[in-house]
């Protein structure tokens, strides 16, 4: 129609200038409306190919599934993307009747159409079904989806998209690395490209190939490089090596050597931190007690409760704020030394000022009041575990190369125990409390004639070892469970921990605990956990046999009062 | 033992001294509950004794049975396992109770397992447990190895490809049976002795960082691995977080346990846990219309919309089902007539297919293998087509190949087929 208005404008000459104007215009119209079919027309083609795969994505079998997810990446349209990620979190809703797949906006519940992403409404959770999906189909999405990140712009995503990549190095994904390689600007990215690819070439006909790869793997510590190498230079079933040429065996027995040391080496770095992380527990449960068992020479069965105090006092400031769950345990400390101090203060007033200078009838009395405790937890919690919530900057692990890695739980109890230990020492030795207290127990006649008042400070002091307990109670929330057996599970070891240190003894206490750790941590992969144990005790009974006053006896006037 | 005689003759006086008042009280059927309220196990048992309730509320509401109205007679045994044994004599002699619903470890069980056989009681035992045991007295309504073990190691060798296993266990009786058995399993399937890690842990243990640490390399040897996990209570808790931290994830390596369920991951942040694997013959999420009136049920008489149910509950649901069921058959409370009713009889289980008593007093049982989800349900990934039968003798042991349990025409929980010989609880 077009055409036949410019043919009939022609007809007249005069007007030739306005007419190639128009022409022009017509021309510049036409490639325009052209582009805009064009891609019109490719987004249909593109719902072509997706619908019936989204359409199939529903009813299918996981074995299906898996097969709709690699068609779907193939298409390589960008919608995939998206789709993928809702997916594997769980997010992507078929409805019941006819198939039609939504996204679910997170939180909002409201629901967006998969393919052309338009709002979509809300439906009742009757007619929207889950579509599921497990383990396996689990990992080939987020292999797919870093085959969508390789080309992110931010360094640290496609970082995670090639480790993401190598978990399972199929011919498919290495191309798609290959394909990559080239164009990765980022060193460490790039590095991580090629040794992913260099473990691919372990397969190469090539032995050149072969030999270069093995050059770029030494050192690498991954798992997967260390079997690979390994499988090289193991004899096939016909009595032949599976690694025909002499040089590239050669190559990887000496690059096997080498991974092999740095492994054992780190075996022993990780070895002694799991002991030292375990010894630190110890150490913390143990130091209040070293406190008022130590210096008071109390007997206080009801320690681990107060440990307990403090566990439950993390799990109520928790619940208190339960928007700041990060800043939770930093206001726990405080709270639950004042807690588990009041509790400790509560209990020397109330019943061990009574006994003192009567051990037996003090470890009665308060294993009375530990199992007062327990049940009062039992009757205010119930007698299920509470769960207190690890933030974020809590867990996970400080990963220092393939081989060696802690946990930062762990990490930050090692610091969390020094920082007690030394803040308990400069009290005990710098201030005007810490030597009475020491005046206390060294001399209490001697100490009352100097004008201290003693009772006050036999409170404050069975106070302050009950208020570490319970700080020692807020790290332990987040190690093991909070429930009114807690206490029970622990009095035992910070017992034997100031026992063998030697009664009396901070320093004792502080290094007994981890020589306990790094000794049951060393004997753990050897003997098991249970007989682990087992040794520990015998070990120690007979230590205590041998020196009945521990590692670091008190020496003196004191030692003999 | 001596000093269980005078308590015997004792206990029989103080029930003459009763009759009198037993007499009074005839009107009532008399349920015993025998699970522990307080203690280590008090998390997983109060909700059994909770549901016990249910039921008998349930039955009262429907007229009772025989024209008389049932009473729950609980007691707390307070995870004590001898103090198991004095409550169940309690129950069987003092209050004359119809039947026992109760136990939970198998410890416990096998220290009331002599007071039932002895009195001629009648046990409902609910929970998952190793076999290798069949006895007149009790009806085993939880699962055998292989309704559970056996099924679950087959899921991970057939369809997730699994060559390398841990097989990790808190230290007693049930996991060292049910890895004996698994040990045995895996073997016959052709797994070499290098591809197969089995090791235990004490009850209540929490410093998992060398034992995962452990998993870790075992599972990194190019082989795809995964734990079978029996690790049960409390310590379960530690290991799932510290696989959380180690960076363990489920796609890598799978954990399939046979002691978490609902309840248990009630206390938990389930978000590093997702894709975990449990298998069970119950799954709260499974979309029944019977599983769904049970669970309102369960809300309504808790007066609490978000408790879990869980798979010894079901089992509960399903063994007092099956109890009133051979009573109205057999048309009285005796046990011995009970016991001989029972065999053959049918309910259905919650979530789809029917659950029969065996004459090897197990019952048959769907089983379903569930992923864990972000919200603490469980996402079923694969299930058996029709219930299967629980067997009392596991047929992997060489001890237990040989052994039948048939309670209907061999009169016998442990018999040798090859000697022809019924040994152990023998009643004819």
């Amino acid at each position: 129609m077009h055409a036949a208005f410019g043919r009939r404008l022609e007809n007249k000459p005069e007007r030739s200038m306005t007419s190639m104007l128009w022409a022009a215009r017509l021309l510049g119209a036409l490639t325009l409306v052209a582009a805009l079919l064009g891609s019109v027309v490719a987004r249909a083609a593109g719902d072509q190919l997706l619908l019936p795969l989204m359409q199939r994505l529903p009813a299918a079998d996981y074995a299906e599934k898996q097969e709709l997810i690699q068609q779907l990446v193939q298409t390589g349209d960008p919608r995939v993307r998206p789709i993928l990620a809702a997916l594997l979190d769980g997010s992507l809703l078929s409805r019941a009747g006819d198939n039609r797949v939504f996204l679910l906006k997170s939180s909002s519940g409201k629901l967006r159409d998969a393919l052309s992403g338009a709002d979509a409404g809300s439906l009742s959770a009757e007619e929207l079904t889950k579509i599921g999906v497990n383990n396996q189909l689990r990992k080939s999405l987020r292999v797919a989806l870093a085959q969508f990140d390789l080309a992110d712009p931010d360094t640290a995503v496609r970082l995670a998209a090639v480790k993401e990549m190598l978990r399972a190095p199929d011919p498919a994904v290495l191309s798609a690395l290959r394909a990559r390689v080239q164009e990765e600007k980022d060193a460490s990215v790039r590095r991580e490209m090629e040794s992913g690819l260099a473990l691919a070439d372990l397969d190469s006909d090539d032995a050149a190939r072969r030999l270069a790869a093995i050059g770029a793997l030494s050192g690498n510590l991954n798992p997967e490089v260390f079997n690979r190498l390994s499988a090289m230079v193991e004899l096939s079933a016909d009595g032949n090596p599976v690694e025909a040429d002499a040089s590239v065996r050669a190559a990887a027995v000496s690059a096997l050597r080498a991974i092999d040391r740095a492994r054992t080496f780190y075996a022993g770095v990780q070895t002694l931190l799991f002991g030292l992380s375990q010894g630190s527990i110890l150490v913390l449960a143990a130091i209040g007690l070293a406190i008022t068992f130590g210096v008071m020479g109390v007997i206080n069965m009801a320690h681990g409760e107060l440990m307990m105090v403090g566990a439950y006092t993390t799990y109520v400031v928790q619940q208190a704020m339960p928007d700041h769950v990060g800043a939770s345990i930093l206001v726990a400390i405080p709270a639950a030394f004042l807690v588990s101090g009041a509790v400790g203060v509560a209990i020397e007033r109330g019943i061990v000022r009574f006994l003192y200078g009567r051990p037996l009838e003090t470890l009665l009395a308060t294993f009375g009041v530990s199992l007062l405790l327990q049940q009062a937890v039992r009757d205010i919690f119930s007698a299920n575990n509470r769960s207190v919530i690890t933030p974020q900057w809590l867990s996970g692990s400080l990963e220092i190369n393939e081989a060696l890695a802690i946990t930062y739980n762990h990490l930050y109890i090692i610091f969390f125990t020094l920082a007690i230990f030394f803040l308990l020492l400069l009290v005990l030795r710098r201030t005007r409390f810490g030597l009475e207290v020491r005046a206390v127990a060294q001399n209490r006649a001697m100490a009352k004639a100097m004008g201290v008042r003693t009772e006050w400070i036999d409170a404050l002091t069975f106070g302050m070892g009950s208020g570490i307990a319970g700080m020692a109670g807020v790290a332990l929330s987040q190690l093991t469970n909070v429930g009114p057996n807690l206490g029970q599970s622990y009095i035992v070891d910070s017992f034997m921990v100031v026992v063998f240190g030697g009664v009396g003894n901070l320093w004792g206490t502080q290094l007994g605990g981890n020589a306990l750790g790094v000794v049951n941590k060393l004997l753990e992969p050897v003997s098991g956990a249970v007989l682990a144990k087992i040794f520990v005790l015998v070990f120690l009974i007979l230590f205590i046999q041998r020196r009945p006053r521990g590692l670091f006896p008190q020496k003196g006037r004191v030692a003999e009062g | 033992m001596r000093a269980r005689i005078p308590y015997k003759s004792w206990a029989i006086a103080i029930c003459a001294l009763l009759l009198g008042t037993a007499a009074s009280a005839a009107d009532t059927i008399k349920v015993g509950v025998l699970h522990s309220l307080s203690g280590t196990m008090a998390i997983s048992e109060t909700t059994l004794k909770d549901t016990v309730l249910m039921m008998i509320d349930e039955q009262n509401k429907k007229g009772g049975l025989l024209g008389k109205k049932l009473e729950a007679v609980v007691v707390d045994p307070a995870s004590n396992w001898p103090l198991f044994a004095e409550k169940a004599s309690e129950l069987l002699e003092k209050d004359k109770v119809a039947v026992v619903f109760g136990c939970w470890t198998s410890v416990s069980r096998k220290s009331v397992l002599p007071v039932f056989e002895k009195d001629n009681g009648l046990l409902f035992y609910p929970v998952q447990y190793e076999g290798e045991e069949s006895s007149k007295n009790v009806i085993y309504t939880g699962a055998a190895p292989n309704q559970q073990a056996i099924p679950a190691v087959d899921y991970l060798m057939k369809e997730v490809g699994v060559k390398r296993w841990v097989l990790e266990g808190t230290d007693y009786v049930y996991p060292r049976t049910t890895n004996k058995i698994l040990e045995a399993y895996l073997k016959l399937k052709g797994v070499n002795d290098q591809d197969i890690l089995i090791n235990y842990t004490p009850f209540g243990f929490s410093d998992w960082t060398a034992e995962v640490a452990k998993i870790k390399a075992f599972g990194s040897a190019g082989k795809k691995t995964a734990v079978v996990s029996t690790i049960n209570g409390d310590a379960n808790v530690p290991f799932y977080k510290e696989l959380g931290n180690q960076k363990i994830s489920a796609e890598d390596i799978p954990v399939v346990a046979f002691s978490v369920g609902e309840e248990e991951l009630s206390g938990l942040d389930t978000k590093p846990l997702i894709g975990h694997l449990a298998a069970w013959n119950y799954f709260m999420s499974i979309n029944t219309p019977l599983n769904k009136e049970w669970i309102a049920k369960w809300h309504a008489f808790t007066k609490n919309p978000k408790r879990t149910f869980n798979d010894p509950m079901e089992a509960h649901v399903i063994g007092f089902q099956l109890w009133v069921k051979a009573v109205e058959k057999a048309g009285t409370t005796d046990p011995e007539k009970v016991i001989a009713a029972l065999p053959g009889l049918e309910v259905a289980n919650l979530t789809g297919s029917m659950a029969k008593v065996l004459p090897n007093h197990h019952i048959t049982k769907p089983v379903y293998i569930g992923e864990v989800r972000g919200d603490g349900q469980f996402d079923v990934v694969w299930k058996t087509t029709v219930a299967i039968p629980g067997e009392a003798w596991s047929h992997y042991l060489p001890g237990s190949k040989d052994i039948e349990a048939d309670w209907v025409s061999l009169k016998c929980g442990n018999y040798n087929t090859k000697t022809k010989v019924c040994s152990g609880q023998n009643y004819k």
